[in-house]
């Protein structure tokens, strides 16, 4: 068994990393010093780390207006809180306002499963990529994680990434470069292509080495920007390998499912299966059970492809 | 600067003046609470604000922030006037592809700070301006103006809080208090009384004055902060619809805009390019 990593880990010295040599960066939250990680970002500079009490709208406009008065805040919050409180002020306040501000969706998806619905984030990315001016980023290990957090920085105009606290192994070399907007291909094969982000790409690589047992060999995609969508890899998969699986941590309403959707439907429409969270609100559970729960296993994604190829066949 | 208040209320008129043919034009607009926030604008941009027309994004400038951006007529016309865009620019306000929108965008309106329009946005973004001055001891101050009926969205209340927390006594509140909005009077919608004892429960000093008197705006500007250490609120009470007699305090001039003929009458009262308006 790998290795298990929180992102939040990754995410969290990054962010250090970066204040060291750009005194610009600040860090907003509401009251999750602890669920952020960023007690040490505030040891190290206590001035920079602004914590606005439990009050989503108000942090959203405070870091537009730090960004107005030339600081770079990445705001930290349960990304639940975070996104679906505070959407107007990400829609008006960063997005068409075009402020230089990062959203830290923390403890996304179903990290927090057990908690109940209130605490799962299954929309947030449908919430913020239909937003104008949104760009969307869901790091798959402490690697990439800690890649996006370079590059948001370097990147000028608002952002939202979603950091995980469900543990996942590194799937990454360590020389890894992120791309905003550019997939990253874990896995060459011209059958099928599954294509995924976040928590869930081990589980894509799984269901891939299973279907190697069947002689399928599949494509991995990590499709870690969600917008702006990497068209040209999706285009490539589709005519490539003639049927793409998607699976998120996600609903399938609006997120990753749907953003390969729109681009392979306009470009070279091939079949489709899109795993995820069936638009309804998740039992109690923990994440990995609930991941389960909803047919995100290696072996139902195998399944899914495999169902694909064989749907293909006979039409 | 202008240190004559009989010389801003000749600039506020002929303010009141340009925007009401702006917005007879237009066909659309917020004509009762742009006239009841002109004087205050007026005073803020020839007397008091630290801004440059020709450099609009100088990192040392005091931010103005219109919460209320419905009033975006206003403030269009304000800087037209105070030379932020061309006077003639405010024919084309709402017009196809116009950069002056119906509310105001900072990407494309040289001096606008922030979007607005959606209400209860503007007071927590003036305060993340006003901590990032704080943060690198930087001595410019951040003036945003809200609607009265604007308060009763709750996102004031969580930046009300944290203001004082942080002490931001660089940030001035100032609240366009005409006591009607869209519907109704705001009493009668969701009243806000007692306004200054909420404003100072939550550790703001605050300071009420007339908010069409040239000589307190400016002497009440002038004297910001009121109290070292605390955010300074001002109450300006306003009507709504100032300076045209059958505007004013009429809650349906909130969106409704004068026909020529109405346009001919209020231009009458305002005087010649403005310059005569008793009211």
């Amino acid at each position: 068994m790998a290795q298990l990593f929180d992102c939040r880990d990754a995410f969290a010295n990054a962010l250090v990393n970066l204040a060291r040599t750009d005194c610009r960066i600040v860090t907003v939250v509401n009251d999750s010093i602890g669920s952020s990680k960023v007690a040490n970002f505030g040891k190290e500079f206590p001035g920079r780390l602004v914590n606005v009490g439990i009050a989503e709208q108000n942090m959203v406009g405070i870091a537009a207006g730090l960004a107005n008065g030339g600081k770079l805040p990445f705001v930290c919050a349960a990304s639940c809180f975070l996104t679906g409180r505070a959407l107007e002020q990400i829609k008006v306040d960063l997005a068409y306002s075009n402020a230089n501000v990062k959203l830290c969706g923390m403890s996304s998806g179903l990290a927090y499963g057990e908690l109940g619905p209130t605490h799962h984030s299954i929309e947030d990315l449908a919430w913020t990529r239909a937003i104008a001016n949104m760009t969307v980023v869901v790091p798959a290990d402490p690697i990439e994680t800690e890649q996006a957090i370079y590059a948001a920085a370097r990147f000028k105009g608002p952002m939202f990434l979603r950091i995980s606290r469900m543990p996942v192994p590194i799937i990454h070399p360590a020389d890894y470069q992120f791309e905003i907007g550019r997939a990253a291909c874990l896995r060459e094969g011209n059958d099928i292509t599954l294509i995924a982000n976040g928590t869930v790409v081990v589980r894509a690589l799984e269901a891939a080495a299973l279907l190697t047992e069947r002689g399928v060999h599949a494509r991995v995609l990590n499709m870690a920007t969600v917008r702006p969508i990497d068209r040209d890899a999706i285009v490539e998969a589709a005519t490539q390998t003639n049927g793409i699986v998607t699976l998120e941590e996600h609903t399938i309403y609006g997120g990753l499912g749907s953003a390969v959707a729109e681009v392979v439907v306009t470009t070279h429409p091939v079949p489709m299966r899109i795993l995820g969270i069936p638009g309804v609100f998740a039992p109690t559970g923990s994440a990995p059970w609930l991941l389960d729960h909803f047919g995100l296993t290696p072996i139902a994604i195998r399944d899914a492809a495999l169902e694909l190829i064989e749907a293909r066949q006979t039409a | 600067m202008v240190n004559d208040p009989r010389e801003l209320g000749v600039r506020a008129n002929a303010i009141r003046h340009r925007n009401l043919i702006m917005l007879n034009r237009a066909g659309l607009g917020h004509t009762g609470g742009d006239l009841s926030a002109a004087d205050i604008l007026t005073t803020l941009y020839f007397s008091i604000l630290n801004i440059d027309p020709k450099a609009p994004a100088k990192p040392d400038r005091d931010r103005f922030i219109l919460s209320k951006g419905h009033c975006a007529g206003v403030l269009y016309t304000t800087l037209a006037e105070a030379g932020f865009i061309p006077l003639n620019e405010l024919d084309t306000f709402m017009q196809p592809l116009s950069r002056l929108n119906g509310h105001p965008n900072r990407n494309k309106v040289p001096g606008v700070e922030t979007n607005t329009g959606a209400l209860g946005h503007g007071l927590p973004v003036a305060i993340g301006a006003a901590l990032a001055a704080k943060l690198d001891d930087a001595v410019w101050r951040t003036f945003v103006l809200t609607g009265d009926g604007e308060l009763q969205e709750g996102s004031n209340w969580e930046a009300a809080m944290a203001a004082a927390h942080y002490k931001l006594d660089n940030l001035v509140l100032i609240i366009d208090r005409n006591r009607l909005q869209q519907g109704d009077a705001t009493e009668r919608t969701m009243h806000l009384e007692p306004l200054g004892d909420k404003w100072r429960a939550f550790g703001w000093s605050v300071q009420e004055v007339d908010g069409h008197d040239h000589a307190l705006l400016l002497n009440t500007f002038r004297n910001v902060p009121f109290e070292p250490g605390k955010p300074s609120c001002v109450i300006a009470h306003t009507h709504k619809g100032q300076g045209v007699s059958f505007m004013r305090d009429r809650a349906e001039w909130h969106h409704r805009v004068p026909s020529k003929d109405e346009l001919t009458v209020a231009l009458d009262e305002l005087g010649e390019n403005g310059h005569g308006s008793t009211l």
